[in-house]
């Protein structure tokens, strides 16, 4: 067993993983909110980006806690996905700036009721 | 102690990456901020034996997604401006007090509480993330999922090329624009 978060011994200074998972949420919450601060859409997408990225740091973490593999079985899941949306969501935004010459959301009002 | 110091430098690098991305004006600024993110992240990879993951992490992440990120930021212009008027109001301060809220829950929750799962892998010699470990494992226990993300990726290349295809007809444009 390993802890989330708080330390777990104190002798010697050595990274423990919830290290890591301490710098993970703190990660994912900049992301979280740089997706709801900018109005770029690339901003946006990187924002969602680092947000995957910060799980996946917690799934290594674990991984080393726990001695185990499927972790890092995840994160390469986890990272094509990723690749698949972000082919996708840049050709999406590609294909909105040449419709409105612009990359900011709040211009793509048009299905507000 | 080597360990620690590497973490301490590379934790700081991680945090100020994103926070650079996520306060630049500049998207290509954005984007390098994220970059130095991602390396650091890889180090971490390295520091906790996942040597497979961190060298996709440089060559797909840092390579491959930040490079696709700056040909469109390149493609559709570097868009500096800063909108200021508020949408909805008071959402700026909302989003830090809802960051640093979800922060503080995340710690609090955590605080005392142990991951109890134990590793139902079957590695019991040696666990590290090796080409030759994961392999293995993804090739074993996880080839129908595997095998499925060739599929999602089929699908996405298909899609992203009938996105690139899509003409948007002037006439139909001023229509809608009418109605609006």
């Amino acid at each position: 067993m390993i802890p989330l978060l708080a330390q777990a011994s104190t002798d010697g200074l050595t990274v423990e993983p919830h290290w890591y998972m301490a710098l993970a949420a703190v990660l994912f919450a900049i992301g979280a909110a740089g997706l709801l601060l900018r109005r770029n859409a690339l901003v946006m997408f990187m924002s969602i980006e680092l947000m995957l990225n910060a799980v996946n740091l917690t799934f290594v973490a674990v991984d080393s806690g726990l001695g185990s593999l499927e972790g890092q079985i995840s994160v390469l899941f986890v990272m094509v996905v990723a690749a698949a949306e972000v082919t996708v969501g840049l050709a999406i935004i590609v294909a909105v700036f040449r419709k409105r010459a612009t990359a900011s959301v709040d211009e793509l009002a048009g299905m507000r009721g | 102690m080597v360990e620690v110091v590497l973490f301490a430098i590379f934790a700081l690098a991680a945090l100020a990456g994103a926070l650079v991305m996520v306060t630049a004006r500049n998207p290509v600024h954005s984007a390098m901020g994220l970059l130095l993110s991602m390396f650091s992240m890889a180090v971490f990879y390295v520091m906790n034996g996942a040597h497979f993951v961190a060298a996709v992490q440089v060559l797909i992440y840092a390579g491959a997604v930040m490079t696709l990120f700056l040909f469109v930021i390149m493609l559709i212009g570097v868009d500096r401006a800063v909108d200021t008027d508020e949408q909805i109001p008071l959402q700026r301060p909302m989003v830090l007090l809802l960051g640093g809220g979800f922060v503080f829950l995340i710690f609090s929750a955590a605080w005392d509480a142990w991951i109890t799962g134990r590793a139902s892998g079957v590695c019991t010699v040696d666990c590290t993330g090796t080409i030759e470990n994961i392999s293995s494992e993804l090739f074993g226990a996880w080839l129908l999922p595997f095998e499925a993300t060739v599929l999602l990726l089929t699908i996405a290349a298909v899609g992203t090329v009938a996105l690139a295809q899509f003409v948007i007809k002037p006439r139909l444009l001023e229509s809608r624009g009418d109605e609006e």
